[in-house]
């Protein structure tokens, strides 16, 4: 089974980010990039089912923007069989839809049954990569994952458990192939040594491809973009739980939150 | 012996284990138990040093790379030292089973994933944004030049380290070194926001490929500078450059703070004009202090501020207890006090009230949080003041902080 993982990445929020002049958009140029938190959930699970499907391999897939080859060589250190970096000279990131059309082209050619995406990355405004795979494949989608586990003589059907609000679980089964949205692998995202990608960008070659990623304006408009000011203050409140509320809720009001 | 060839098990992988043959005397033990029985963490060791040993001879080197013994080391240097057989425990044997452990897909506790990760992404431990590194210096009232700026030649390139860059309670350290040495008319420099860590403590606990990296990294930014002599306030930063970096060809002189200090002290003393009228006992760090011998720098520095009754805890010089924070302990509190082992923090925290002093002086950035948190565990935080040796002959020169 070849079980595809896209992998994002997205602007590093430890650093401090700048907007372009029209105050529409960040500076990508001045910013930094990191690996989709859930993306390496993603990639975490698609190695432990690997680890428990005979003959099975995991592809990472990236859409180049925000030197994604970091990320790419640490996957195939930690055991992902293949890398493929997809070409893309735009100067903000693919939209759901551009990269959803880019990765289905491959989830195809490569014939991968298993598509695990991060369930959500922070500069998704536009839509969710996962669903957009999911339509441009036709394939069943389960988000906010915490755990998969393959089942049925051929790992035709995959048992998921997904988070609801209010600590809620539920053990769902759909069938394979499918895109499954991870919000959390079961164990934390394992650690390579740096010794040992050090050793894959020696040894590996991520591959290139160029492929129709379609033009076109997203669907959001961005009016303006803010980055938020950060308080150099902290107010400490006292009282019991209805006077602290009262006080929160005035606190709410003179800051305008609430009206 | 498991007879399996390329197992972790076998002997041939222990011998094959990146030691060069000049540190394959792990071979030689002879099983006395000196270092077990010095290790301040031994007794809450599943496989303390000895065993560790014996086991891995015994080719039974899985079960000591599973067990989280492997993580528990703190890089005091007691063991090495006192090993009839010098046997290089610290700085070698440790070091490579958990290099070995790694690649075998073996994962470390996750405090200490997450520093290596933070120094990979970042070139810190705490997971701060490289272009913040000299906001300590905001403000400062000295001059502060910056080799990433102004290339030109310096006498003096102060490393200044990850925790008095980033963490507001050493940010009053790095501030007040600085003025210090404009003081002394020393003519320094920094690197800025090129600076990251040196590795030392990443390399001890086993990420050689990192360690590796940040020595490409540093050979790379300092070969392009001209300056006489590296200066660092962190004595894990001062061994990397004096004991390891040669070995992968990069040799720059370097002191560590205390040393440079206590070089310049004619010219120091007619500056130390305030008293400290306080009981001040210092603590030897386990880099600087045990593994190279620098003990009597930081002492000096302190019998020349007036005022000052300088007291030795019980345990000093040599036999100083480890604060815990060394080659990467500061990044294993949670794993070690899960598996049992103490605090070593607390325990000198209680040797310097036992030695009725008012101040513990300290020379290691780990040290001043490590300490001061173990002040209010032990409750002694109102007897015991934790300081840096350059904040007390700061305040004995009358600096402010520059705020």
């Amino acid at each position: 089974m070849n079980i595809a993982v896209p992998i994002r990445h997205v602007v590093d929020l430890i650093e401090p980010m700048t907007l372009v002049e029209s105050q529409t958009q960040i500076d990508y140029d001045d910013a930094s990039f990191v690996i989709n938190e859930t993306d390496d959930h993603a990639l975490e699970q698609a190695l432990l089912l690997s680890d428990r499907i005979p003959g099975s391999s995991v592809i990472v897939m990236a859409v180049d923007f925000g030197d994604v080859d970091a990320s790419l060589y640490a996957a195939l250190a930690k055991g992902a069989a293949k890398a493929i970096r997809v070409a893309y000279d735009g100067d903000q990131p693919p939209s759901a839809d551009q990269a959803a059309a880019a990765f289905a082209q491959l989830v195809r050619e490569l014939e991968c049954e298993l598509v695990l995406a991060g369930s959500y990355a922070h500069g998704e405004i536009d839509g969710m990569l996962g669903p957009a795979l999911a339509h441009e494949l036709q394939w069943p989608y389960v988000g906010v994952v915490r755990g998969v586990r393959l089942s049925g003589e051929a790992a035709d059907r995959a048992t998921v458990f997904k988070e609801f609000p209010g600590a809620v679980m539920a053990e769902l089964t759909v069938s394979v192939p499918a895109v499954i949205g991870v919000v959390g692998a079961e164990q934390p995202p394992r650690y390579v040594p740096v010794s040992r990608i050090r050793s894959v960008m020696k040894s590996s070659e991520i591959e290139d491809r160029e492929l129709t990623i379609p033009e076109g304006a997203s669907h959001v408009e961005i009016a303006r973009f803010e980055v938020p000011s950060t308080g150099q203050r902290a107010q400490m409140l006292s009282g019991d739980t209805e006077e602290l509320v009262m006080e929160v809720a005035k606190i709410l009001h003179e800051q305008g939150i609430s009206p | 012996m498991s007879t399996q060839t390329g197992s972790i098990d076998d002997l041939a992988v222990l011998q094959d284990l990146p030691l060069p043959p000049s540190r394959q005397t792990f071979l030689h033990c002879m099983q006395c138990g000196s270092c077990t029985g010095s290790c301040p963490l031994g007794p809450a060791m599943e496989y303390p040093p000895r065993q560790l040993i014996l086991q891995a001879r015994s080719g039974k080197l899985r079960k000591v790379m599973e067990s989280p013994s492997l993580w528990m080391c703190v890089g005091c240097y007691v063991c090495s030292l006192r090993c009839p057989r010098s046997i290089e425990l610290t700085d070698a044997l440790w070091p490579a089973l958990r290099d070995r452990a790694m690649q075998e897909g073996i994962q470390p506790p996750g405090e200490l994933q997450e520093a290596f990760h933070n120094i990979h992404l970042y070139g810190n431990s705490l997971g701060k944004s490289p272009r913040r590194r000299t906001r300590w210096a905001e403000g400062l009232d000295v001059p502060v030049r910056d080799l990433s700026r102004d290339p030109s030649p310096t006498d003096v390139l102060w490393i200044v380290g990850d925790y008095p860059s980033f963490y507001p309670r050493n940010q009053v350290v790095a501030r007040q070194f600085a003025q210090i040495l404009t003081a002394l008319e020393v003519d320094w420099a920094i690197v800025g926001n090129k600076e990251r860590t040196l590795g030392d403590c990443e390399r001890l606990y086993g990420e050689e490929g990192l360690f590796e990296s940040l020595v490409e990294y540093h050979r790379d930014l300092l070969e392009e500078l001209q300056f006489n002599l590296i200066v660092t306030l962190d004595p894990h930063g001062y061994r990397a450059l004096r004991h390891y970096y040669p070995r992968w060809g990069v040799h720059f002189p370097v002191q560590h703070a205390a040393n440079f200090l206590a070089d310049r002290l004619d010219q120091l003393k007619p500056l130390l004009t305030k008293p400290i009228e306080r009981t001040i006992t210092y603590h030897d760090n386990c880099c600087a202090g045990r593994r190279y011998g620098n003990f009597d720098a930081p002492r000096d520095l302190l019998r020349a501020i007036p005022g000052v009754e300088l007291v030795e805890m019980d345990h000093h010089r040599e036999t100083a207890l480890c604060c815990g924070g060394g080659g990467g302990g500061m990044w294993l509190d949670s794993h070690i006090a899960a598996h049992g082992g103490p605090r070593l923090s607390d325990q000198r925290v209680r040797e310097a009230a036992t030695a009725q002093a008012d101040i513990l002086a300290v020379s290691c950035p780990f040290e001043l949080s490590r300490f001061e948190d173990s002040a209010k565990v032990t409750g002694f935080e109102d007897q015991i003041q934790v300081r840096d040796i350059v904040e007390l002959l700061a305040q004995s020169m009358d600096l402010t902080s520059g705020e």
